[in-house]
Protein backbone atom coordinates (compact mmCIF):
# COMPACT_ATOMS: atom_id res chain seq x y z
CA UNK A 1 0.00 0.00 0.00
CA UNK A 2 1.44 3.38 -1.05
CA UNK A 3 -0.67 6.04 1.12
CA UNK A 4 -2.53 4.51 4.05
CA UNK A 5 -4.38 7.36 5.99
CA UNK A 6 -6.24 5.86 9.43
CA UNK A 7 -9.16 7.88 11.31
CA UNK A 8 -7.54 10.90 10.95
CA UNK A 9 -9.47 13.98 12.87
CA UNK A 10 -8.28 17.70 11.65
CA UNK A 11 -9.08 20.67 13.40
CA UNK A 12 -9.15 24.18 12.64
CA UNK A 13 -8.49 25.98 15.77
CA UNK A 14 -11.56 24.23 17.84
CA UNK A 15 -13.83 23.52 14.97
CA UNK A 16 -13.40 20.04 13.74
CA UNK A 17 -13.91 19.81 10.18
CA UNK A 18 -12.43 15.97 9.61
CA UNK A 19 -14.38 13.26 11.73
CA UNK A 20 -12.34 9.84 11.79
CA UNK A 21 -11.24 9.61 8.11
CA UNK A 22 -9.57 6.62 6.62
CA UNK A 23 -8.12 6.32 3.12
CA UNK A 24 -5.62 4.39 1.02
CA UNK A 25 -3.96 4.80 -1.95
CA UNK A 26 -2.49 2.01 -3.68
CA UNK A 27 0.77 1.54 -5.75
CA UNK A 28 -0.41 3.03 -9.84
CA UNK A 29 -4.04 3.71 -8.83
CA UNK A 30 -6.39 6.66 -9.92
CA UNK A 31 -8.95 7.33 -6.86
CA UNK A 32 -10.89 9.91 -6.66
CA UNK A 33 -12.56 11.95 -3.64
CA UNK A 34 -15.44 13.06 -3.85
CA UNK A 35 -18.54 15.16 -1.85
CA UNK A 36 -20.43 18.43 -2.45
CA UNK A 37 -18.49 21.82 -1.40
CA UNK A 38 -17.42 22.23 2.30
CA UNK A 39 -17.09 18.33 2.47
CA UNK A 40 -13.11 18.48 3.77
CA UNK A 41 -11.43 16.81 -0.05
CA UNK A 42 -9.52 19.46 0.30
CA UNK A 43 -8.86 19.43 3.60
CA UNK A 44 -7.37 15.88 3.47
CA UNK A 45 -5.24 16.76 0.79
CA UNK A 46 -3.54 19.53 2.33
CA UNK A 47 -3.43 16.99 5.67
CA UNK A 48 -1.68 14.69 3.76
CA UNK A 49 1.21 17.33 2.74
CA UNK A 50 1.20 18.78 5.96
CA UNK A 51 -0.80 22.23 5.15
CA UNK A 52 -2.70 21.24 7.71
CA UNK A 53 -1.85 19.30 11.20
CA UNK A 54 -4.19 16.41 12.20
CA UNK A 55 -4.96 15.82 15.65
CA UNK A 56 -5.48 12.07 15.99
CA UNK A 57 -4.89 9.14 13.38
CA UNK A 58 -1.94 8.07 11.43
CA UNK A 59 -0.61 8.61 7.78
CA UNK A 60 1.88 6.53 6.53
CA UNK A 61 3.64 6.21 3.16
CA UNK A 62 5.33 3.93 2.11
CA UNK A 63 4.47 1.92 5.08
CA UNK A 64 6.64 4.80 7.28
CA UNK A 65 4.72 6.65 9.48
CA UNK A 66 5.20 10.38 8.27
CA UNK A 67 2.61 12.36 10.34
CA UNK A 68 5.60 14.40 11.58
CA UNK A 69 7.33 14.86 9.01
CA UNK A 70 7.45 19.00 7.25
CA UNK A 71 5.53 19.76 4.52
CA UNK A 72 8.52 20.52 2.41
CA UNK A 73 9.60 17.26 3.25
CA UNK A 74 7.11 15.26 1.13
CA UNK A 75 8.19 15.92 -2.35
CA UNK A 76 11.61 13.99 -1.56
CA UNK A 77 9.24 10.81 0.02
CA UNK A 78 7.93 11.18 -3.44
CA UNK A 79 4.22 13.36 -2.66
CA UNK A 80 3.73 15.70 -4.53
CA UNK A 81 0.51 17.97 -4.15
CA UNK A 82 -1.40 20.54 -6.83
CA UNK A 83 -3.14 22.51 -4.92
CA UNK A 84 -6.39 23.81 -5.70
CA UNK A 85 -7.03 26.42 -8.55
CA UNK A 86 -3.43 25.72 -9.90
CA UNK A 87 -1.36 28.01 -7.64
CA UNK A 88 1.29 28.55 -10.57
CA UNK A 89 3.98 31.74 -9.76
CA UNK A 90 2.47 34.25 -11.93
CA UNK A 91 5.31 36.22 -11.93
CA UNK A 92 7.38 33.83 -13.21
CA UNK A 93 8.50 31.86 -16.40
CA UNK A 94 6.54 28.50 -17.65
CA UNK A 95 10.41 27.68 -17.63
CA UNK A 96 11.33 28.77 -13.97
CA UNK A 97 7.82 27.42 -12.45
CA UNK A 98 9.18 23.91 -13.59
CA UNK A 99 12.26 23.86 -12.55
CA UNK A 100 10.75 24.86 -8.61
CA UNK A 101 9.35 21.54 -9.67
CA UNK A 102 12.15 19.52 -9.38
CA UNK A 103 13.93 21.01 -6.12
CA UNK A 104 15.23 18.04 -4.08
CA UNK A 105 18.35 16.62 -4.77
CA UNK A 106 16.90 13.15 -6.43
CA UNK A 107 14.68 15.51 -9.17
CA UNK A 108 17.40 17.28 -9.71
CA UNK A 109 19.71 15.26 -11.18
CA UNK A 110 17.08 13.54 -13.43
CA UNK A 111 15.67 17.45 -14.55
CA UNK A 112 16.88 17.64 -17.86
CA UNK A 113 14.85 14.33 -18.51
CA UNK A 114 11.95 15.27 -16.58
CA UNK A 115 12.04 18.52 -18.27
CA UNK A 116 12.34 16.86 -21.79
CA UNK A 117 9.23 13.90 -20.67
CA UNK A 118 7.21 17.17 -19.54
CA UNK A 119 7.55 18.79 -22.67
CA UNK A 120 6.46 15.78 -24.39
CA UNK A 121 3.12 15.61 -22.67
CA UNK A 122 2.29 19.23 -22.89
CA UNK A 123 3.77 20.40 -25.68
CA UNK A 124 2.25 23.64 -25.32
CA UNK A 125 4.25 24.55 -22.02
CA UNK A 126 7.91 24.15 -24.34
CA UNK A 127 6.03 26.44 -26.99
CA UNK A 128 5.66 28.87 -24.33
CA UNK A 129 8.43 28.38 -21.91
CA UNK A 130 9.39 31.69 -21.88
CA UNK A 131 6.57 33.68 -21.03
CA UNK A 132 4.82 34.70 -17.45
CA UNK A 133 2.68 32.10 -16.23
CA UNK A 134 0.01 34.64 -15.69
CA UNK A 135 -0.18 35.30 -19.08
CA UNK A 136 -1.69 31.81 -19.96
CA UNK A 137 -5.38 30.53 -20.01
CA UNK A 138 -6.55 28.74 -17.46
CA UNK A 139 -6.28 25.11 -19.00
CA UNK A 140 -2.37 25.89 -19.48
CA UNK A 141 -2.12 27.28 -16.36
CA UNK A 142 -3.81 24.25 -15.07
CA UNK A 143 -1.37 22.21 -17.15
CA UNK A 144 1.36 23.68 -16.22
CA UNK A 145 0.50 23.35 -12.06
CA UNK A 146 0.30 19.24 -13.24
CA UNK A 147 3.32 19.27 -15.18
CA UNK A 148 5.29 21.49 -11.91
CA UNK A 149 3.86 18.60 -9.69
CA UNK A 150 5.39 15.61 -11.73
CA UNK A 151 8.84 17.67 -11.99
CA UNK A 152 9.14 16.29 -8.51
CA UNK A 153 9.07 12.68 -9.77
CA UNK A 154 6.27 11.29 -6.99
CA UNK A 155 5.10 8.18 -6.55
CA UNK A 156 1.87 10.04 -5.48
CA UNK A 157 0.22 12.74 -7.28
CA UNK A 158 -2.16 14.99 -5.38
CA UNK A 159 -4.45 16.99 -7.92
CA UNK A 160 -7.24 19.49 -6.16
CA UNK A 161 -10.13 19.73 -8.33
CA UNK A 162 -7.79 19.44 -11.87
CA UNK A 163 -10.76 20.40 -14.31
CA UNK A 164 -12.04 23.78 -13.04
CA UNK A 165 -12.91 25.95 -15.39
CA UNK A 166 -11.47 23.75 -18.32
CA UNK A 167 -13.36 23.24 -21.09
CA UNK A 168 -14.16 20.14 -22.22
CA UNK A 169 -11.73 19.53 -25.02
CA UNK A 170 -8.88 20.23 -23.09
CA UNK A 171 -10.62 17.97 -20.14
CA UNK A 172 -10.35 15.38 -22.07
CA UNK A 173 -6.47 15.88 -23.25
CA UNK A 174 -6.09 15.61 -19.22
CA UNK A 175 -8.62 12.92 -18.66
CA UNK A 176 -5.99 10.80 -21.21
CA UNK A 177 -2.85 12.52 -19.59
CA UNK A 178 -3.65 11.52 -16.53
CA UNK A 179 -4.68 7.63 -17.49
CA UNK A 180 -0.79 7.73 -18.78
CA UNK A 181 0.52 8.60 -15.66
CA UNK A 182 -1.17 5.64 -13.64
CA UNK A 183 -0.04 3.89 -16.45
CA UNK A 184 3.79 4.30 -15.59
CA UNK A 185 3.18 3.24 -12.27
CA UNK A 186 2.48 6.87 -10.41
CA UNK A 187 -0.91 6.65 -8.03
CA UNK A 188 -3.06 9.77 -8.63
CA UNK A 189 -5.13 10.63 -5.75
CA UNK A 190 -7.78 13.86 -6.75
CA UNK A 191 -10.17 16.08 -5.63
CA UNK A 192 -13.39 16.16 -8.01
CA UNK A 193 -17.03 17.69 -7.28
CA UNK A 194 -18.44 15.73 -10.87
CA UNK A 195 -19.23 12.73 -9.38
CA UNK A 196 -19.74 10.90 -12.71
CA UNK A 197 -16.70 12.20 -14.42
CA UNK A 198 -14.68 11.39 -11.84
CA UNK A 199 -15.78 7.65 -11.56
CA UNK A 200 -15.23 7.12 -15.21
CA UNK A 201 -11.69 7.66 -14.63
CA UNK A 202 -10.47 6.74 -11.47
CA UNK A 203 -10.14 2.99 -10.10
CA UNK A 204 -11.56 4.06 -6.68
CA UNK A 205 -13.54 6.76 -4.96
CA UNK A 206 -14.34 7.88 -1.43
CA UNK A 207 -17.34 9.69 -1.04
CA UNK A 208 -17.67 12.31 2.31
CA UNK A 209 -20.42 14.74 3.26
CA UNK A 210 -19.27 17.21 6.08
CA UNK A 211 -16.10 15.78 7.38
CA UNK A 212 -17.22 12.28 7.55
CA UNK A 213 -16.83 9.19 5.42
CA UNK A 214 -20.09 8.10 3.64
CA UNK A 215 -19.14 5.30 1.61
CA UNK A 216 -16.15 4.45 -0.83
CA UNK A 217 -15.41 1.52 -3.19
CA UNK A 218 -15.04 0.39 -6.49
CA UNK A 219 -16.00 3.28 -9.25
CA UNK A 220 -18.45 0.60 -10.87
CA UNK A 221 -19.99 0.17 -7.81
CA UNK A 222 -20.83 3.75 -6.65
CA UNK A 223 -21.63 4.95 -9.72
CA UNK A 224 -25.05 4.16 -9.87
CA UNK A 225 -25.74 3.79 -5.45
CA UNK A 226 -27.66 5.46 -4.00
CA UNK A 227 -26.25 6.51 -1.33
CA UNK A 228 -24.12 8.83 -3.29
CA UNK A 229 -26.85 10.14 -5.24
CA UNK A 230 -27.85 11.31 -1.75
CA UNK A 231 -25.17 13.09 -0.38
CA UNK A 232 -25.02 15.32 -3.59
CA UNK A 233 -29.03 15.51 -3.95
CA UNK A 234 -29.96 15.86 -0.65
CA UNK A 235 -32.50 13.54 0.91
CA UNK B 1 20.91 80.13 -10.83
CA UNK B 2 23.07 78.83 -13.01
CA UNK B 3 23.28 75.40 -14.84
CA UNK B 4 26.50 74.08 -13.10
CA UNK B 5 24.62 74.56 -9.40
CA UNK B 6 21.56 72.47 -10.81
CA UNK B 7 23.91 69.89 -12.64
CA UNK B 8 25.78 69.98 -9.16
CA UNK B 9 22.55 68.89 -7.55
CA UNK B 10 21.35 66.51 -10.10
CA UNK B 11 24.43 64.63 -9.12
CA UNK B 12 24.37 64.76 -5.32
CA UNK B 13 20.42 63.52 -5.88
CA UNK B 14 21.63 60.94 -7.79
CA UNK B 15 23.88 59.99 -5.67
CA UNK B 16 21.93 59.93 -2.63
CA UNK B 17 19.48 58.18 -4.52
CA UNK B 18 21.63 55.12 -5.20
CA UNK B 19 21.64 54.70 -1.37
CA UNK B 20 18.13 55.23 -0.83
CA UNK B 21 17.44 52.79 -3.21
CA UNK B 22 19.82 49.83 -2.02
CA UNK B 23 18.15 50.55 1.50
CA UNK B 24 14.47 50.25 0.47
CA UNK B 25 16.02 46.80 -1.87
CA UNK B 26 16.51 45.38 0.93
CA UNK B 27 13.33 46.46 2.73
CA UNK B 28 11.21 45.81 -0.23
CA UNK B 29 12.71 42.03 -0.51
CA UNK B 30 11.58 41.36 3.14
CA UNK B 31 8.18 42.73 3.12
CA UNK B 32 7.75 40.90 -1.14
CA UNK B 33 8.78 37.89 0.95
CA UNK B 34 6.44 37.37 4.31
CA UNK B 35 5.05 40.78 3.67
CA UNK B 36 6.51 41.80 7.54
CA UNK B 37 7.31 46.06 7.06
CA UNK B 38 10.42 46.08 9.12
CA UNK B 39 10.18 49.19 10.93
CA UNK B 40 13.87 48.39 12.35
CA UNK B 41 15.15 49.03 9.43
CA UNK B 42 16.47 52.18 9.78
CA UNK B 43 18.48 51.08 13.10
CA UNK B 44 19.67 48.15 11.49
CA UNK B 45 20.98 50.67 9.56
CA UNK B 46 22.37 52.57 12.37
CA UNK B 47 23.64 48.89 13.75
CA UNK B 48 25.91 48.86 10.15
CA UNK B 49 26.87 52.22 10.57
CA UNK B 50 27.88 51.48 14.64
CA UNK B 51 29.74 48.29 13.30
CA UNK B 52 32.20 50.23 10.64
CA UNK B 53 32.77 52.84 13.57
CA UNK B 54 33.55 50.22 16.04
CA UNK B 55 35.93 48.67 13.67
CA UNK B 56 37.37 51.45 13.10
CA UNK B 57 38.22 52.96 16.36
CA UNK B 58 38.88 49.50 18.54
CA UNK B 59 40.58 47.74 15.53
CA UNK B 60 41.85 50.89 13.10
CA UNK B 61 39.97 49.01 9.84
CA UNK B 62 39.37 51.43 7.40
CA UNK B 63 35.70 51.83 6.80
CA UNK B 64 36.33 50.28 2.68
CA UNK B 65 38.15 46.93 4.37
CA UNK B 66 35.66 46.37 7.03
CA UNK B 67 32.41 46.19 5.06
CA UNK B 68 32.58 42.66 4.05
CA UNK B 69 32.52 41.69 8.31
CA UNK B 70 29.56 44.88 8.37
CA UNK B 71 27.60 42.87 5.74
CA UNK B 72 28.28 39.36 7.29
CA UNK B 73 27.61 41.09 10.80
CA UNK B 74 23.92 42.91 9.21
CA UNK B 75 23.41 39.17 7.31
CA UNK B 76 23.42 37.62 10.66
CA UNK B 77 21.67 39.92 12.45
CA UNK B 78 18.87 39.52 9.92
CA UNK B 79 19.02 35.49 10.62
CA UNK B 80 18.90 36.09 14.31
CA UNK B 81 15.92 38.69 14.31
CA UNK B 82 13.99 36.08 11.58
CA UNK B 83 14.88 33.39 14.03
CA UNK B 84 14.05 34.91 17.08
CA UNK B 85 11.10 37.38 16.58
CA UNK B 86 9.99 37.30 12.73
CA UNK B 87 8.99 33.33 13.05
CA UNK B 88 6.96 33.73 15.40
CA UNK B 89 4.39 36.31 14.47
CA UNK B 90 4.52 35.20 10.77
CA UNK B 91 0.82 34.21 11.42
CA UNK B 92 0.21 36.77 13.62
CA UNK B 93 -2.13 40.25 13.22
CA UNK B 94 -0.96 42.77 11.38
CA UNK B 95 -1.20 44.76 14.28
CA UNK B 96 0.93 42.64 16.56
CA UNK B 97 3.61 42.05 12.85
CA UNK B 98 3.25 45.99 13.06
CA UNK B 99 4.20 46.55 17.26
CA UNK B 100 7.05 43.37 16.90
CA UNK B 101 9.27 45.29 14.53
CA UNK B 102 8.68 48.72 16.06
CA UNK B 103 9.71 47.18 18.88
CA UNK B 104 12.65 46.23 17.65
CA UNK B 105 13.34 50.00 16.46
CA UNK B 106 12.80 51.41 20.00
CA UNK B 107 14.66 48.00 21.08
CA UNK B 108 18.36 48.39 19.01
CA UNK B 109 18.00 52.07 19.75
CA UNK B 110 17.88 52.01 23.21
CA UNK B 111 20.31 49.66 23.64
CA UNK B 112 22.55 51.00 21.82
CA UNK B 113 22.04 54.68 23.83
CA UNK B 114 22.81 53.23 26.64
CA UNK B 115 25.84 50.99 25.60
CA UNK B 116 27.32 53.54 22.86
CA UNK B 117 25.60 57.14 24.08
CA UNK B 118 23.35 59.52 21.80
CA UNK B 119 27.13 61.08 20.83
CA UNK B 120 27.74 62.15 17.14
CA UNK B 121 30.70 60.31 16.13
CA UNK B 122 33.02 59.92 12.82
CA UNK B 123 35.10 58.25 11.40
CA UNK B 124 38.59 60.34 10.96
CA UNK B 125 40.65 60.39 8.21
CA UNK B 126 39.53 57.71 6.21
CA UNK B 127 40.94 56.59 2.81
CA UNK B 128 38.33 57.50 1.07
CA UNK B 129 38.35 61.61 1.56
CA UNK B 130 38.61 64.44 -0.64
CA UNK B 131 36.74 65.51 -3.64
CA UNK B 132 37.31 65.65 -7.19
CA UNK B 133 36.26 67.97 -9.82
CA UNK B 134 34.03 67.45 -12.90
CA UNK B 135 33.91 69.98 -15.18
CA UNK B 136 32.20 72.24 -12.76
CA UNK B 137 30.73 69.70 -10.60
CA UNK B 138 32.61 68.88 -7.17
CA UNK B 139 31.99 65.26 -6.21
CA UNK B 140 33.17 63.84 -2.61
CA UNK B 141 34.96 61.15 -3.01
CA UNK B 142 33.50 58.85 -0.31
CA UNK B 143 29.53 59.95 -1.67
CA UNK B 144 30.68 59.06 -5.28
CA UNK B 145 32.25 55.41 -4.23
CA UNK B 146 29.31 54.70 -1.39
CA UNK B 147 26.79 55.18 -4.54
CA UNK B 148 28.76 53.44 -7.02
CA UNK B 149 28.96 50.88 -4.25
CA UNK B 150 25.35 50.30 -3.00
CA UNK B 151 24.37 50.21 -7.27
CA UNK B 152 26.94 47.00 -8.08
CA UNK B 153 25.10 45.58 -4.98
CA UNK B 154 21.86 46.55 -6.11
CA UNK B 155 22.97 45.01 -9.42
CA UNK B 156 24.37 41.81 -7.39
CA UNK B 157 21.11 41.59 -5.97
CA UNK B 158 18.96 41.38 -8.86
CA UNK B 159 20.81 39.30 -10.99
CA UNK B 160 20.79 36.92 -7.56
CA UNK B 161 16.79 37.64 -7.06
CA UNK B 162 16.20 36.95 -10.62
CA UNK B 163 18.76 34.58 -12.05
CA UNK B 164 19.95 32.09 -9.29
CA UNK B 165 18.10 29.00 -8.22
CA UNK B 166 17.85 30.52 -4.38
CA UNK B 167 16.73 33.54 -6.01
CA UNK B 168 14.19 32.02 -8.01
CA UNK B 169 12.85 30.13 -5.14
CA UNK B 170 13.05 33.46 -2.86
CA UNK B 171 10.55 34.69 -5.42
CA UNK B 172 8.06 31.50 -5.56
CA UNK B 173 7.75 32.03 -1.68
CA UNK B 174 6.96 35.59 -2.27
CA UNK B 175 4.37 34.94 -4.64
CA UNK B 176 2.63 31.78 -3.08
CA UNK B 177 4.59 30.29 -0.19
CA UNK B 178 1.90 27.51 0.18
CA UNK B 179 2.78 26.54 -3.36
CA UNK B 180 6.04 26.61 -3.22
CA UNK B 181 6.04 24.12 0.46
CA UNK B 182 4.61 21.49 -1.82
CA UNK B 183 7.14 22.04 -4.43
CA UNK B 184 10.09 20.92 -1.46
CA UNK B 185 11.08 24.75 -1.25
CA UNK B 186 11.39 25.53 2.90
CA UNK B 187 9.70 28.48 3.14
CA UNK B 188 10.72 29.27 7.02
CA UNK B 189 14.52 29.00 5.48
CA UNK B 190 13.92 31.58 2.78
CA UNK B 191 12.67 33.78 4.90
CA UNK B 192 16.04 34.04 6.99
CA UNK B 193 17.88 34.06 3.63
CA UNK B 194 15.59 37.02 3.09
CA UNK B 195 16.48 38.54 6.32
CA UNK B 196 20.02 38.12 5.28
CA UNK B 197 20.01 39.43 2.39
CA UNK B 198 17.60 42.63 3.10
CA UNK B 199 20.05 43.45 6.04
CA UNK B 200 22.93 42.85 4.20
CA UNK B 201 21.90 45.56 1.64
CA UNK B 202 21.92 47.93 4.45
CA UNK B 203 25.06 46.83 5.70
CA UNK B 204 26.77 47.56 2.36
CA UNK B 205 24.59 50.86 2.68
CA UNK B 206 25.74 51.53 6.31
CA UNK B 207 29.10 50.53 6.17
CA UNK B 208 29.76 52.92 3.29
CA UNK B 209 28.33 55.33 4.46
CA UNK B 210 30.41 55.53 7.93
CA UNK B 211 33.38 56.92 5.84
CA UNK B 212 31.65 60.81 5.49
CA UNK B 213 28.13 60.34 7.64
CA UNK B 214 27.71 61.51 10.98
CA UNK B 215 27.12 58.13 13.35
CA UNK B 216 24.50 58.63 15.96
CA UNK B 217 22.21 56.06 17.30
CA UNK B 218 19.22 58.41 15.39
CA UNK B 219 20.89 58.15 12.26
CA UNK B 220 18.84 55.52 10.54
CA UNK B 221 15.39 57.30 11.07
CA UNK B 222 15.34 59.82 8.17
CA UNK B 223 16.74 56.74 5.86
CA UNK B 224 13.82 54.15 7.15
CA UNK B 225 11.41 56.78 5.93
CA UNK B 226 12.88 57.49 2.89
CA UNK B 227 12.89 53.65 2.48
CA UNK B 228 9.01 53.03 3.07
CA UNK B 229 8.29 55.96 0.31
CA UNK B 230 10.74 54.67 -2.16
CA UNK B 231 8.99 50.71 -1.58
CA UNK B 232 5.84 52.43 -2.08
CA UNK B 233 6.58 54.79 -5.01
CA UNK B 234 8.51 51.43 -6.48
CA UNK B 235 5.54 49.37 -5.60
CA UNK B 236 5.40 46.77 -3.04
CA UNK B 237 7.63 43.47 -3.66
CA UNK B 238 9.19 45.19 -6.96
CA UNK B 239 12.78 45.16 -6.04
CA UNK B 240 13.47 47.33 -9.36
CA UNK B 241 10.94 49.73 -8.98
CA UNK B 242 13.26 50.49 -5.20
CA UNK B 243 15.88 51.70 -8.23
CA UNK B 244 13.98 54.34 -9.74
CA UNK B 245 12.12 55.37 -6.79
CA UNK B 246 15.02 55.70 -4.48
CA UNK B 247 17.10 57.99 -7.14
CA UNK B 248 13.46 59.80 -7.99
CA UNK B 249 13.60 60.78 -3.97
CA UNK B 250 17.30 61.75 -4.06
CA UNK B 251 17.02 64.08 -7.19
CA UNK B 252 13.24 65.77 -5.90
CA UNK B 253 15.10 65.87 -1.83
CA UNK B 254 18.47 67.98 -3.45
CA UNK B 255 16.61 69.82 -6.53
CA UNK B 256 13.61 70.67 -4.35
CA UNK B 257 15.99 71.86 -1.78
CA UNK B 258 18.11 73.77 -4.25
CA UNK B 259 14.80 75.41 -6.11
CA UNK B 260 12.55 76.21 -3.34
CA UNK B 261 13.95 76.20 0.45
CA UNK B 262 16.55 73.52 1.55
CA UNK B 263 14.40 73.73 5.03
CA UNK B 264 11.47 71.50 3.21
CA UNK B 265 13.90 68.91 1.97
CA UNK B 266 11.26 66.43 3.31
CA UNK B 267 8.24 67.81 2.34
CA UNK B 268 8.88 67.67 -1.33
CA UNK B 269 9.88 63.81 -0.66
CA UNK B 270 6.22 63.50 1.10
CA UNK B 271 4.71 65.13 -1.14
CA UNK B 272 5.67 62.78 -4.28
CA UNK B 273 4.82 60.18 -1.98
CA UNK B 274 1.09 61.02 -1.49
CA UNK B 275 0.75 61.85 -4.80
CA UNK B 276 1.70 58.48 -5.55
CA UNK B 277 -0.76 57.11 -2.59
CA UNK B 278 -3.71 59.07 -4.08
CA UNK B 279 -3.25 58.09 -7.90
CA UNK B 280 -0.97 55.19 -8.27
CA UNK B 281 -1.67 53.47 -4.95
CA UNK B 282 0.09 50.12 -6.34
CA UNK B 283 3.42 52.25 -7.06
CA UNK B 284 5.12 52.42 -10.60
CA UNK B 285 6.16 48.99 -10.55
CA UNK B 286 3.82 47.41 -8.62
CA UNK B 287 2.06 44.22 -8.73
CA UNK B 288 -0.81 44.92 -5.84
Amino acid sequence: MLLDIKNIDVLYDDFQVIWDVSINVNKAEMVALLGPNGSGKSTILNTISNLVEHRKGTINFENNLISNIPTFKRTELGISHVLERRRVFPHLTVRQNLLLGAWHPRAKVELSNSLEKIYKIFPKLEIRSEQLAKTMSGGEQQMLAIARGMMGLPKLLMIDEPFLGLSPMVMKDLIQIFKNIVKEGISILFVEQNVRLALSMADRGYVLESGRLVIDGKSEDLIDNEKVTKVFLGN
Amino acid sequence: MTSEIILQAVVTGLMMGLIYALIAAGLSLIFGLMEIVNFAHGEHLMLSMFSSFWLWSLFGLDPLFSIPITILLLAFCGILTHYFLIRYILKAKMLIQICATFGLSIFIRSIAQLLWTPDFRNVDKPLLEGRIEVGSVFIGQPQLYASLVCLLAFIGLYLFVTKTETGLALQATAQDRHAAEVLGIPSNKMFAIGWAIGLGCVGVAGGMMANYFFIFTDVGINFALFAFVAVALGGFGSIIGCLYAGIIIGLVESLGGLLIDPSFKLLYVFVIYLLVVIYKPQGLFGRY
